[in-house]
């Protein structure tokens, strides 16, 4: 039963992704980019749980490795999406 | 059970915030703000996974977030906008190989049953591939290796073979579980998949590969999700997946290809019939001087920017010139092709840089039927993403791509630094029309010295 309840949560999410992102301007799709690369680094959370439970000393690891990899791209994404989208102005309320 | 119920609450509210910040990119006056309630969404997820009690030990996890966060920080604030190509792809790089090491690791925490070897085989092998091919990605775009097509002879069924001993190890591994053997075969197949994978595809073609490797980064979260049974990594790789699927189908579109014609085939097998129409004239040169006296008396200018204006670092210039042309009583606006410059969207980033308003930055379909009306196009290091030869030359390889019509404009100034073909390797007919002139040199000196006349 389990792997239909996934089944469907991964099915939903792709079908509200395709919604989502098909109403993006192309003006914004490089910020798009980042952004949605730095949610992929959602990665983290799964890294946290394998760096931190005491499995072996391996998946400790493995873990973070994991850890520091999934970082760089959460906080690089977001604050070079952030840096990106302060540029994008409108005359008149620029300058 | 109350540990483990809050958490999976604060799963669904990390999720919703996602949703939002996705929603609120859909416009840039709201876009700055999504991305942040999108932060928010991974702070709480990050936050709410610390308590949970299976985490006994937190200096490790301390460390690794310390050294991420420092490299993460620097490089976001030390890149250039013309580099942020490069930058995405090392990014999709580091993904790819976070859910490699946390299907590894996954393997150590309990008995997987045959399901689970599964997810955790596929959560492995996506983030190889991923890691690989943008680790090759991000060479071709920084051109630390050569962004020519790679092909040899037998390559298809080099391919084949590979992905064959892909499934063989896997089987083996699934059967196997203890056996470390098929395990770093599995992992040395999949990092050889992705450099296969991208080197046969050329420069020009990588913002259909940037975007593809975004989405199998979010497609290898995904399936580390279904691997260690955490929804909020399902959910958010399913997003970014689909968010990069979307990407990948646009750029083809824009460039009239079938996503396995880019993936396999290299522009050098279409382009066998393109020599049936000969091009026939003689390209004209101009000074900058002369463009001036045009420029000068235009009403209306329409930018076409490509990638030679982000290798000249043109854009301040060409904004100072818009600037000048305004007070000249001139309406300029852009005009973008969806493949223009490395990665979608692009040249967007760079204009916003150098401060240009968004609303004069116009799509190709909003700019072609209006094309006539304009007294002078100036092409910035663009090349395919104008060539008419799409339009009238059957038998091109870019035949039916649909392209900026600069060519119906009253001028067309071409700026450009020889007269050697864009990345596709076409000849160009636009180059010779009667309405066209040719301004060679680097973009950012030529446009220095129009402005220099007109001051």
């Amino acid at each position: 039963m389990e792997i239909v309840f996934l089944a469907f949560i991964l099915m939903l999410s792709i079908f509200l992704g395709f919604e989502l992102i098909n109403k993006v301007p192309a003006t914004l799709h490089t910020p798009l980019m980042s952004g949605s690369n730095a949610i992929s680094g959602i990665t983290l959370v799964g890294a946290l749980t394998s760096a931190g439970a005491e499995h072996s000393g391996l998946a400790t690891i493995l873990g973070t490795v994991a850890v520091a990899m999934a970082t760089i791209n959460v906080i690089g994404g977001y604050m070079v999406t952030d840096r990106m989208l302060a540029m994008f102005k409108k005359k008149g309320s620029a300058k | 059970m109350g540990i483990e119920l809050l958490v999976n609450l604060a799963y669904v509210v990390a999720a919703v915030l996602f949703i939002f910040g996705l929603k609120m990119l859909g416009s840039p006056a709201t876009a700055r703000k999504g991305n942040l309630v999108s932060a928010l969404g991974m702070f709480i997820a990050v936050v709410i996974t610390l308590l949970d009690q299976s985490i006994i030990d937190y200096k490790w996890i301390l460390a690794g977030i310390v050294v991420g966060g420092l490299i993460g920080a620097v490089i976001a604030r030390r890149v250039e906008m013309t580099g942020m190509p490069e930058m995405v792809a090392l990014f999709n790089g580091f993904g790819g190989v976070a859910s490699l090491l946390v299907g590894w690791a996954a393997l150590y925490g309990f008995e997987a049953n045959v399901f689970e070897m599964i997810t955790i085989i596929l959560s492995i092998l996506i983030g190889g591939v991923t890691f690989s091919g943008s680790m090759v990605a991000w060479g071709k775009l920084s051109e630390r290796i050569s962004g020519k097509p790679m092909v040899f002879g037998g390559q298809r069924v080099f391919n084949i073979l590979l992905i064959v001993a892909i499934i063989a190890s896997s089987a083996m591994f699934t059967i196997y579980p203890e056996s470390h053997l098929y395990l770093y075969l599995v992992i040395g197949l999949s990092l050889l998949l992705g450099i296969m994978l991208v080197i046969p595809i050329g420069g020009a073609d990588m913002p259909v590969v940037i975007s593809l490797l975004n989405s199998y980064s979010g497609l290898a979260a995904c399936a580390a999700g279904i691997a260690i049974n955490n929804i909020i990594l399902i959910v958010a790789g399913a997003l970014v997946g689909a968010s990069g699927i979307i990407l990948t189908q646009i750029m083809c579109k824009a460039m009239n290809r079938s996503l396995s014609n880019v993936l396999f085939s290299g522009f050098s097998a279409v382009s066998a019939g393109g020599a049936a129409a000969k091009i026939e004239g003689e390209a004209k040169a101009m000074t900058a001087e002369d463009a001036y006296y045009v420029l000068e008396a235009a009403a209306s200018v329409v930018i076409v920017p490509g990638y030679g204006m982000a290798v000249a670092q043109a854009q301040h210039v060409v904004k100072e010139l818009q600037e000048l042309l305004e007070k000249n009583g001139a309406e300029v606006v852009y005009a973008i092709h969806p493949v223009a410059g490395r990665m979608p969207g692009h040249m967007n980033v760079l204009l916003a840089e150098a401060d240009v308003s968004y609303d004069l930055l116009l799509e190709m379909d909003a700019i072609n039927p209006r094309m006539e009306t304009f007294d002078v196009a100036i092409v910035i290091g663009a090349n395919d993403v104008v060539n008419p030869a799409a339009r009238e030359m059957e038998g091109s390889p870019i035949y039916g791509m649909p392209v900026i019509n600069v060519d119906m404009a009253r001028n067309v100034f071409v700026m450009k630094r020889s007269m050697a073909s864009g990345f596709a390797g076409i000849d160009n007919p636009l180059f010779f029309k009667e309405n066209t002139r040719m301004l060679f040199g680097d973009a950012k000196e030529m446009l220095g010295n129009i402005i220099k006349a007109f001051n």
